[in-house]
């Protein structure tokens, strides 16, 4: 038995095959070609959502992407569910499971409809107005009550299974939309031998002739599908030609960037094998045409959001495209001509219609024919009210005369289907979107196209086209200029002959004027948003008249729609409201994307283990092996600590800190950054660099390095080693590698190209391990061939190069702990061999394998800083006690001339120096705020912050680094740390080095 | 995202280049010659104009070549590009102070 609505034939749907589908758990039929609102409709399901704000029973609105009302939720197996989906686009497969949001427990029954009762209390504003205090109701109360009551659909809660392709492409002509004007317009690129990119959002080509138009419109005699199917064939077989259907244009970006979702597989149940769900296409088009058509705008009255009320356009879709008559007895309410056509058609398939016309004199011609068929006609009418509960039962109608006046009943007529239409406003989203300009023609009250900064063009109903004929002509006129453009001759594209309606006369009406008395009844301008006609007036009367202030403050054109049906009307409205115009008034901001791309598509396949690439040391296997716990250090992963059986974290940093300072430790340094510069101003380079003397360095020695921006801030540290008279080996800390490489580049250059040097980045070139304590040259000994390892031959700060493990090596004698120390460089490609050595060759000497951990825990002992701990691009030399790094007499460098003002050497300048806990067991935050007086309540003044805290088993007790306010006068004062809980806690400041301040054991 | 014509690859995808500011920004030659306002103006003084702006761009995930680019602010219209070192085809006395 067929559905209640179907008619017995026409239609583009496969009535031989069946489609069971389920909402809200009923089961269904529909056929294939059917979308899930039309195969509703044919069931007579009317209610299909509660709305936002109000859960006010809502139907379905639309046939098009445009919907506002009709959102969905998909739940496929798999896990997979699809909140929000528009069932006016959603394909119809067989077994598909849809629910309906933002209702509970049920659709016909949801308790908080009664928002809609208590609507005085949720005026234009309402959020801002409301929730504001007390403060901490917030988060405790408001937010979670109106997240639960004021929902759109439910995320899912399964990892998506599906896969999602992000594919790139260039062309040079990209059309969005294929209706008539964008077929007529790729037919013209593609015969003059052009790459052509058509996406078209819907299932196939043909747009407006697919539904309505095939009704209306004859080509060449015939109906319009025999036209679409010649140009399909001819579009599908031009090699440089891509059709994509299911496709939206979702974002048109600066300089004809276009992005596209291509829908492959959402009609289905689950992707087939092979294939993605969706594909995100990221095209750069020589040129762009829009021949994005139009969008149907409704006219505000009250009641207009009831199930049964629906876009006049709309039914006569779901009639010709779908075989459905939505309605029985039906009124037709509009102010053009485009209705009489609908209401002719309706009338053919059966219904009972009304129609009603605001306009004093429509063409007689038009009114006389619908007479003859038997249907009632009101001119100079209006629609001012509805009734029913759960779906529309009674249409309110009366003169627009008598609309305003107080007194006296409107009519009511029974209606099961209430159609509106008050014009058609072109869609230049996307054209707005590429910051093409919208001019205002008053006389239809739509937006037209005006200059676009780069090759963006529209054409057909897009371009205020009102007939096919135009469109067609208009296609062909741009499409001529664009090949004209590309350097290529125009094809000849003959244009079918066209038969159709002359192009519809209009008289804009936003709403239907209220009187006093009926303004408690909402009259609807946003449908998805429950923005009514009184909020905007509202709103204007708060002084929120301005199009952007109206628009945030009632919120209207937010939605996931962004009010593609009813922003015009506001704007109309806004404009008739304040006694000004639209163009006075202007438009907002027109954003990607189009329509909602789920996250799935614009994450594409960057996820797991292809989110962001894992950079290895070489050490890195080793370290699995032995059980190490990694952290990730930017890109790379570093061994943190290396637990031996049944230690904890603290447990294993204390026996790797207490080994490297009484024996030895090794660990892979080879993430620090690394850069060979070359050339015979090499050293006049880096001096102007750096704050150190280079000219000064002599061959085969070291020296630690500073680096500042032009404002006499700390950029980076590391070490410099002079390999020859031309050439330097600089190394970096590991997440400013490509930082400090950049930098160097930019002033090379870009202020001194006439400088000769080279930079190299050698990070990974080197693998580098750093063996340190008082064992280390006992260590190293017998691995080393050509280098004399003794303090007299090898000091402290110098370089050899020589063999390690019979590779070839250069060996550092610096040291990050504070102990005697070497790094051995050796090529990154034997980096795990000669690590294997070294722990061999350690073993007899007690050496130990530390990670990230205890790194920081002993340079921290020793004072040296961290860049990005100690400091945060506020913090200076003289703040770090570092002016001893400052050379004197070498002339300018980056940061001398800042260095130099006097708001430098201010004495209150936050400056490092050590904290000492009174109680030694307190491991202070990192982070953590220092104040002076520990009983003031907050907001206290703060002394600075605790930048390196740790415990240390070499000092057998706690303490820290800290940035502080005038920290080094202070030295021997007692302050005040606070903590996330509890009362703040006493510390002693004192200088900043807690182990072996003389340095002798770095000399060893 | 912008189509940067890169003087040594061509035209190429913005995510490509990052934009080092206002150009013709010349260090002093002898920074202590300049009193402290001086000095303010020249590290954190630049122009902001709607319209024309010439600026500094570098190819980093390419040439990691630095040039520049003459660029309309309001319709982000490449209007020339030209290496570092000269003047802009564009370029009038009071856009280059
Ligand atoms: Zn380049």
């Amino acid at each position: 038995m067929s559905p209640a609505r179907r008619l017995p034939q026409g239609g583009r749907i496969d009535r031989r095959r069946r489609l069971r589908f389920t909402f809200d758990g009923r089961s269904f039929e529909g056929h294939p070609g059917d979308t899930l609102a039309s195969a509703l409709l044919a069931n007579d399901v009317l209610l299909v959502a509660r709305s936002f704000k109000y859960h006010r029973p809502r139907g379905i609105f639309s046939a098009g992407q445009e919907e506002p009302s009709a959102l969905v939720q998909l739940e496929r197996p798999g896990g997979r569910r699809d909140p929000n989906l528009r069932a006016t686009r959603q394909e119809l497969f067989d077994g598909l499971i849809a629910y309906s949001q933002n209702r509970w427990p049920t659709l016909r029954v949801d308790v908080a409809a009664l928002n809609d009762r208590l609507a005085p209390l949720f005026p234009a504003g309402f959020y801002y107005k409301t929730f504001m205090w007390p403060r901490w109701a917030w988060k405790a109360l408001y937010e979670p009550s109106i997240r639960r009551m004021a929902g759109l659909g439910q995320a899912p809660t399964e990892p998506d299974p599906d896969r999602y392709e992000h594919r790139f492409a260039h062309c040079d002509l990209l059309v969005a939309g294929a209706g008539a004007a964008g077929l007529v317009a790729a037919l013209v690129a593609v015969r003059a031998g052009l790459r052509v990119i058509v996406a078209e959002d819907d299932v196939a080509i043909g747009g407006w002739l697919l539904g309505e138009g095939s009704a209306r419109v004859r080509l060449d005699g015939e109906r319009p599908d025999l036209w679409l199917a010649q140009v399909r064939a001819e579009l599908e077989a031009a090699p440089k030609c891509r059709l994509l259907c299911r496709t939206t244009v979702f974002g048109c970006y600066d300089h004809n960037f276009v992005a596209l979702l291509e829908r492959v597989a959402d009609h289905l149940p689950e992707p087939p094998a092979g294939l993605p769900r969706q594909r995100l296409w990221k095209v750069r088009a020589r040129q762009v045409l829009l021949a994005t058509g139009t969008l149907e705008r409704p006219i505000a009255f009250p009641g207009n959001d009831r199930p049964g009320v629906m876009l006049a356009g709309a039914a006569a879709t779901y009639l010709h495209r779908f075989a459905v008559l939505a309605g029985q007895e039906v009124v037709l309410f509009g102010n053009h001509d485009g209705i009489y056509a609908i209401a002719r058609d309706l009338r053919w398939a059966g219904a009972r219609v009304t129609l009603v016309d605001s306009r004093q004199r429509p063409a007689p011609r038009l009114v006389d024919e619908l007479r003859d068929l038997g249907c009632e006609v009101r001119t100079a009418s209006v629609v001012v009210g509805t009734g029913g509960r759960l779906r529309l039962q009674q249409v309110h109608l009366t003169t627009r005369a008598r609309a305003q006046e107080t007194t006296g009943l409107p009519e009511v007529i029974p209606a099961d289907l209430l159609l509106v239409s008050g014009g058609h406003n072109p869609d230049l989203a996307l054209f707005a979107q590429a910051r093409g300009r919208l001019v205002w023609e008053e006389a239809r009250g739509i937006f037209l196209p005006g200059e676009a900064p780069w090759p963006v063009r529209v054409a057909g109903g897009a371009n205020g086209c009102p007939t096919v004929a135009a469109a067609f002509a208009d296609a062909l006129r741009v499409a001529r200029e664009i090949v004209i453009d590309l350097g290529r001759t125009p094809p000849s594209v003959p244009l079918p002959l066209v038969e159709e309606p002359g192009a519809a006369a209009i008289e804009p009406l936003w709403r239907v004027p209220m009187p006093k008395p009926r303004q408690r009844a909402k009259a609807f301008v946003d449908l998805q948003d429950d923005v009514t006609v009184k909020d905007l007036e509202l709103a204007i009367r708060e002084g929120y008249g301005a199009i952007e202030h109206l628009k945030r403050y009632t919120t209207t054109g937010m939605g996931t729609d962004q009010g593609k049906t009813g922003n015009v009307v506001a704007l109309g409205l806004a404009a008739e409201t304040q006694g000004t115009s639209v163009p006075e008034l202007g438009y907002t901001t027109f954003r990607q994307p189009y329509l909602p791309v789920p996250f799935g598509a614009v994450v594409g396949p960057h996820r797991g283990r292809l989110f962001d690439p894992v950079r290895l040391p070489p050490s890195h296997a080793w370290a699995e092996r032995q059980g190490a716990v990694f952290e990730p250090v930017g890109q790379w992963r570093r061994a943190r600590y290396f637990p031996r059986t049944g230690e904890t974290m603290e447990q294993a940093i204390a026996r790797e800190a207490r080994t490297v300072r009484q024996a030895c430790g090794l660990m892979d340094a080879s993430t620090l950054g690394k850069i060979d510069v070359r050339g015979p101003d090499a050293a006049e380079f880096l001096n102007r660099l750096y704050t150190n003397d280079w000219k000064r360095l002599a061959i085969g020695r070291c020296r630690y390095g500073l680096l500042l921006r032009d404002d006499g801030m700390v950029l980076d540290d590391g070490v410099g080693a002079r390999l020859g008279d031309h050439h330097f080996h600089l190394t970096t800390t590991t997440g400013g590698a490509a930082r400090v490489l950049a930098w160097f580049e930019e002033w090379l250059q870009t202020e001194w190209p006439h400088l000769r040097v080279y930079l190299t980045s050698v990070t990974e070139q080197w693998a580098a391990f750093a063996l340190s304590g008082p064992q280390a040259r006992e260590v190293l000994r017998p691995l080393v061939e050509g280098v004399d390892l003794s303090p007299q031959a090898f000091p402290h700060m110098s370089v050899r190069e020589g063999r390690v493990a019979g590779v070839p090596a250069r060996l550092f004698r610096i040291s990050f702990t504070g102990e005697l120390g070497f790094e051995i460089n050796v090529p990154a490609g034997y980096g795990a061999y000669v690590w294997e050595r070294l722990v061999e060759a350690g073993e007899p000497h007690g050496l130990v394998v530390y990670g990230t951990e205890t790194m920081h825990l002993l340079r921290a002992e020793k004072g040296y800083i961290v860049i990005g701990q100690e400091t945060d691009g506020t913090v200076s030399p003289i703040d770090l006690g570092m002016e001893w790094l400052i050379a004197r007499g070498k002339g300018d460098f980056l940061g001398s001339r800042s260095l130099a003002r006097p708001e430098m050497r201010r004495p209150d300048r936050k400056q490092l120096v050590g904290l000492l806990p009174r109680d030694p067991a307190m491991v202070l935050d990192e982070g953590a705020q220092i104040v002076e007086d520990p009983t003031a309540s907050p907001p206290a003044p703060t002394l600075g912050h605790v930048t390196s805290s740790y415990a240390s088993p070499n000092l057998g007790r706690t303490f820290a680094l800290a940035l502080v306010a005038g920290g080094r006068s202070r030295i021997g004062q007692q302050l005040y740390v606070t903590r996330l809980e509890g009362p703040p806690v006493a510390v002693e400041v004192t200088a900043p080095v807690f182990w072996d301040p003389e340095g002798k054991r770095l000399h060893a | 995202m912008l189509l940067i014509p890169c003087p040594f690859c061509g035209p190429r995808a913005e995510i490509e280049f990052r934009c080092g500011g206002e150009a013709h920004i010349v260090r002093p030659a002898d920074p202590a010659t300049l009193d402290d306002a001086q000095w303010a103006d020249h590290l954190y003084f630049r122009r902001n104009p709607k319209g024309v702006h010439h600026e500094r761009w570098w190819h980093v995930h390419g040439c990691r070549r630095w040039f520049h680019l003459t660029r309309d602010t309001v319709s982000d219209r490449i209007l020339a590009v030209y290496p570092v070192g000269s003047r802009s085809p564009l370029a009038s006395r009071e856009d280059e102070r």
